[in-house]
Order: C-alpha cells, then sequence, then structure tokens
C-alpha cells in the first residue's frame, strides 16, 4: 500500500477514536493515538486475514492479540476500517449492550477478537500458545501482538517471554509500544524499563527497533521481522511512539492516557485530522 | 446397600489414566504442566504424545495463557499442577483468559485440600471451589474416586468449554463400577434412605461411605448422593432427595465458605428450606500432618458426618 493511503487511514482512524472515547466521555486516547499508524500498517498490509467470516480458530491466518487493551478505540475503528463490522457500530462504543466493551471481550462475539484483554500482562502467553499450535499443525501464520511499555511491568510478560524463547517460538512477532508514559507518569518514574533491547535479548529474543509514526520505516522492520520468522527465535519490535500521536494538546506528556476530549477539545483535536474515508 | 472396594488408588492416577487415554484416543487434546508431570501422573501422556505435551516450567500464569491461546485453533489444552497453584495463583488469568473469554481449557488440578497432608497449610488449598464457582462459564467437577476421576477426565473433552476438575493425592478405596458413565451435572445416588440425604464430593464421599454403615448401626436410613459435579448442580437430585428425608448434610475438603454446602443451601432456602449440617473446614488454615489425621483434627472425617447426620435429623424435630 502507497504510504499516503495508509496516511490516510491512519488519519480516519485518530478522528474515530477521539470521536468515540469524547461521545462516551471514557476511554484511553493517548496510546490510541499513539498506535494508530502501527495497526493501520498491521491491517491494511502486514497480515493476512480473512475480514468478510471471522473465525476464532484462523486457521490459515495471521493472527494478532491485543495485550494492553484499554487502547480498544484503535483496534475497534482499525478492525471496522479493516471490514470485520460496519463502521457505523463505532458509535455504539462504551454504551450499554455495545459490542464494544471498553476493554476487547469474546463474549459479544465482535468480529476480529480472540480473546479478552485489559488485565495487562496476559497477552504474550496467549499468543505463544496460538502461534504454537500453529507450528503443531503446520500452519503458516504468523501471530502478532501489541503491548503497552508498562505493561511490561507485569511478571507474566517475562514468564512468557522466557517460555517462547525456550521453546523456539519463532512464528511471533510482539511489538512494544515504548512511548515512556503510563498512568501515573513517565514509565521511567513509575518504574524504569531499564535497558528494555537488552533485556529482550538477554531472554533469547530477535529483537528490532523502529519508528512507529514513520510508514517506511515500519515496513522496513516489519519485513524485517517477518523474515526472522521460521528460524528459531521469537522476534519482538520495541516501537518508539508519541501518546497522543496526532492531536497536539495530547502529545508530550502522559495525562491524556485515560482521559476523553469534551467537545471544545473534541473540535481542536478533528481540525488536525483529515477526514479521509469519511466519519462514522 | 453393599459398597464393594475394587481397589485403592490415588485420584490423581485416575487423571493420568484418563489423559493417557484421550492422548490415544482425541488428537485435539493437548496437556500443558507447571514442573509437576509426575506428580500429576501425565508421563504416560507426555511419553506417547511428547509433540502435544507442553512443559511450562514454574510459570502457572503463563501456562493458563498458553492453554487459553491453544484452544484458538481448535486443541482441547488440559493444564496440570496443584490445586493452589491452578487457582489462587492464577485466578486472574483464569477470569479473563478461560473464563470470560470462553475458552475450552480443562484446569486440572491435584493435591486438592488437607490430604495433601505434609507439605502443609502453603499447599493446602481449602478455597479453590468457591473461586472456581463464582466464575461465570465455569464448569466445577470433583469426582469422587480413581475411577470416577478417569472416567471425569475423559468426559470433559466431549464439553466446549472451561473446565475446573479437582483431585486429591492419597490412596482411597475406589467403589465406583470402572464402566460407569460419567454425565457432567448428573448427580449419582448411591443409597438411597428415608431419614437424611448426604450430599458429598471428593474423598467425603468415601468418607460419608463408611457413615452410612455406622447410622445404619444406629437405626437410621442415610441417602448419599456423590455430588461430583458442583456447578451446574444437579438441583433435582437435591430437591428430590431432601423432599423425602426433611434434612440435609453436606460433606467436603474444603471451606465452609463458597463450597458445596453453600451451594447447596442456596438451593435448600429458596426452594425447599430444611436443616442442612455442614462437614467442612470452618474458616481455617490447615498444617502438616498426614491425610487421615489431618480429616479428623478439622471435622472432615467418619464421624463427622454421622454427627451432622443426627444434628440434622434432630432439627427436624
Amino acid at each position: 500500500m502507497e504510504n499516503s493511503a495508509l496516511e490516510k487511514v491512519a488519519s480516519q482512524v485518530r478522528r474515530d477514536i477521539v470521536r468515540m472515547v469524547s461521545a462516551v466521555n471514557s476511554g484511553h486516547p493517548g496510546g490510541s493515538l499513539g498506535c494508530a499508524d502501527f495497526l493501520s500498517f498491521l491491517y491494511f498490509e502486514q497480515m493476512s486475514f480473512n475480514a468478510e467470516s471471522f473465525d476464532m480458530d484462523g486457521i490459515g491466518e495471521d493472527l494478532f492479540f491485543l495485550s494492553n487493551g484499554h487502547i480498544s478505540p484503535v483496534w475497534y475503528s482499525v478492525l471496522a476500517r479493516a471490514g470485520y463490522f460496519p463502521v457505523a457500530e463505532l458509535a455504539t462504543f462504551r454504551k450499554l449492550s455495545s459490542r464494544l466493551q471498553g476493554h476487547p471481550s469474546t463474549d459479544k462475539k465482535l468480529p476480529g477478537i480472540r480473546m479478552a484483554s485489559g488485565s495487562l500482562g496476559q497477552g504474550l502467553s496467549v499468543a505463544a500458545g496460538a502461534a504454537q499450535v500453529k507450528k503443531l499443525t503446520g500452519d503458516k501464520g504468523i501471530v502478532y501482538t501489541l503491548h503497552g511499555d508498562g505493561e511490561l511491568q507485569e511478571g507474566q510478560i517475562w514468564e512468557a517471554a522466557m517460555y517462547a524463547a525456550a521453546n523456539n517460538v519463532d512464528n511471533l512477532i510482539a511489538t512494544i509500544d515504548y512511548n515512556g508514559r503510563q498512568i501515573d507518569g513517565d514509565v521511567e518514574d513509575v518504574m524504569s524499563l531499564g535497558n528494555l533491547a537488552q533485556k529482550w535479548l538477554a531472554f533469547g529474543w530477535e529483537v528490532l527497533e523502529m519508528d512507529g509514526h514513520q510508514f517506511e520505516d515500519i515496513r522496513a522492520k516489519m519485513t524485517a521481522a517477518k523474515a526472522l520468522c521460521g528460524k528459531g527465535k521469537p522476534v519482538v519490535i520495541i516501537m518508539k511512539t508519541e501518546m497522543g500521536q496526532g492531536v497536539d494538546y495530547m502529545m508530550g506528556s502522559h495525562k491524556w492516557h485515560g482521559v476523553a476530549p469534551n467537545a471544545e477539545q473534541l473540535s481542536a483535536a478533528l481540525a488536525q485530522l483529515e477526514e479521509s474515508l469519511g466519519d462514522y | 446397600m453393599e459398597f464393594e472396594i475394587l481397589g485403592n488408588k490415588d485420584t490423581r492416577s485416575g487423571f493420568g489414566e484418563g489423559l493417557a487415554e484421550l492422548g490415544r484416543t482425541n488428537p485435539d487434546v493437548v496437556a500443558l504442566c507447571a514442573d509437576l508431570t509426575g506428580s500429576l501422573k501425565m508421563d504416560a501422556f507426555q511419553k506417547e504424545n511428547p509433540d502435544r505435551f507442553f512443559q511450562a516450567g514454574i510459570a502457572e500464569a503463563n501456562m493458563i495463557g498458553l492453554a487459553a491461546g491453544m484452544t484458538i485453533g481448535g486443541k482441547i489444552p488440559y493444564t496440570g499442577t496443584f490445586a493452589n497453584f491452578s487457582t489462587g495463583r492464577v485466578y486472574d488469568q483464569i477470569r479473563q483468559s478461560v473464563a470470560y473469554s470462553q475458552k475450552n481449557v480443562k484446569i486440572c488440578a491435584s493435591h486438592a485440600g488437607l490430604t495433601l497432608g505434609e507439605d502443609g497449610a502453603t499447599h493446602q488449598i481449602l478455597e479453590d471451589i468457591g473461586m472456581m464457582r463464582m466464575l461465570p462459564n465455569m464448569t466445577v467437577i470433583v469426582p469422587a474416586d480413581f475411577n470416577q476421576t478417569k472416567q471425569a477426565t475423559i468426559a470433559i473433552a466431549e464439553h466446549n468449554g472451561p473446565v475446573y476438575l479437582r483431585f486429591g493425592r492419597p490412596v482411597m478405596p475406589i467403589f465406583v463400577k470402572p464402566d460407569a458413565k460419567f454425565v457432567i451435572g448428573k448427580a449419582d445416588v448411591l443409597a438411597e434412605g428415608t431419614d437424611v440425604t448426604i450430599i458429598a464430593c471428593g474423598h467425603l464421599v468415601w468418607k460419608s461411605i463408611e457413615a452410612l454403615a455406622i447410622l445404619k448401626e444406629k437405626g437410621i436410613s442415610a441417602e448419599l448422593i456423590n455430588m461430583h459435579t458442583i456447578k451446574p448442580l444437579d438441583v433435582q437430585a437435591i430437591l428430590t432427595s431432601a423432599a423425602k428425608t426433611g434434612c440435609v448434610v453436606t460433606a467436603e475438603e474444603h471451606m465452609m465458605n463458597g463450597g458445596l454446602g453453600e451451594a447447596v443451601s442456596q438451593v435448600l432456602s429458596r426452594e425447599l428450606p430444611c436443616p442442612q449440617e455442614y462437614v467442612a473446614v470452618n474458616d481455617s488454615f490447615g498444617e502438616s500432618g498426614t491425610p487421615m489425621e489431618l480429616m479428623t483434627k478439622y471435622g472432615i472425617d467418619t464421624q463427622d458426618v454421622v454427627n451432622a447426620a443426627m444434628k440434622a435429623i434432630a432439627r427436624k424435630g
């Protein structure tokens, strides 16, 4: 896909995000905006999947697990824009009886979602299990995950990291949204991750670093990650992003992690984001 | 009523045999273990199906997540570790990735309760039935002996949904016939009686069988129900029997809070109020000792079932 086309997708996804959270005065815009470019690339260029007839088992498809479930707005928008469900349904986000729960769930049967997430740290284990079944059954699909950087403070992540390397789960590509922010402040201040690349290397993973807002770099690194699959090691991409990317007043701090813009702030945000594919 | 003792074995070995049989008959079954393969008797499955056995190491949270992920693609994962590490240690992983996500994971838990014995209270979980039965979508099964544990292990593969299967360590008499059919949610009436209904699960079923003989000597006719499925509960079996006898004893190797007794009392209080006595551990941790010493000290032994039955009958007025 042309970079300009990807930029249009990402811009519309960002509009969807701020409109969704503003409409219900709740949700997590900061991390969602920061991952809009990555998820747009993943679903519009990188992954192979069948959006029209979603199937839980996803045999023969690439799979994606969102481990940091609170950035559900960006995932819902990308899923809808990729054809999993009607974009009009984005208007139901966080409303009673909606399939678009505050955090992703499977019980309302929203196409595209294979696992609930929200309680942090669980997605890497799930993805490793799904990836091992693909290997066991000769399925060539690749399993992708996304994690917050603050989420890496959860111990289960490192249990899964140790397991995946020890068991050569080499059809697994994990991405870290390395925006340096979490609810209480900068990750560095809340609890430093130390040398993150060295940690993953020490756990036995292939490590790539990527600019999460430059499609050329995303393409180069995601292509490299895919080429590393099947060579004995799981792959992690440390993706540098800016929380709130695309909306000037949300960038540069952790304050928009879980706060919705009011009507005035929404207008200011939408003025910065092109309506490229049509609002829902 | 005669109960023939068919042998003496531990229920965990029933699990191991059932899992090994599944390994031979159901190619979708996979197994995961957190460094307790021998204790869980999973060796045979591992040896015969090395590609379908996953050693998770001492990392139970990851094991539950792996199992949830393995259902995607159609596998039926059985996880194995001690009951304590199968539930309390991983409650949130089970809640989100298994129960809420409606994944076809079978959580198989050995060394449950006081009869784990000498290792003491750190390992003797008495709250697991309560935690698991509170979870929506979860089926909770506590088989009574070796044969029934084997039958239940095989039966749950045919049930599409999360299951908690609880069994134990000590060698106990076998009394369920090897060819009995295990039906999830369908209680077994082991003895018919008219004076009191004893509803038991797990090792307390055998203790209740022993109690029947003592009660009979006292001229008391007790009905005994093996309530191997705690959830979904066989409500009709409870009501039919309680309507006949007019009083109930529940018996379990579990905390009084949250266990089989509470599940039964929910039914009785709404549908058929009548005296109920509880044979269960009363708000206490366990300690080191032999399994049988502990059952006596903590009030879940044969004589406790007898005493509870007498008390329940007396309360009928």
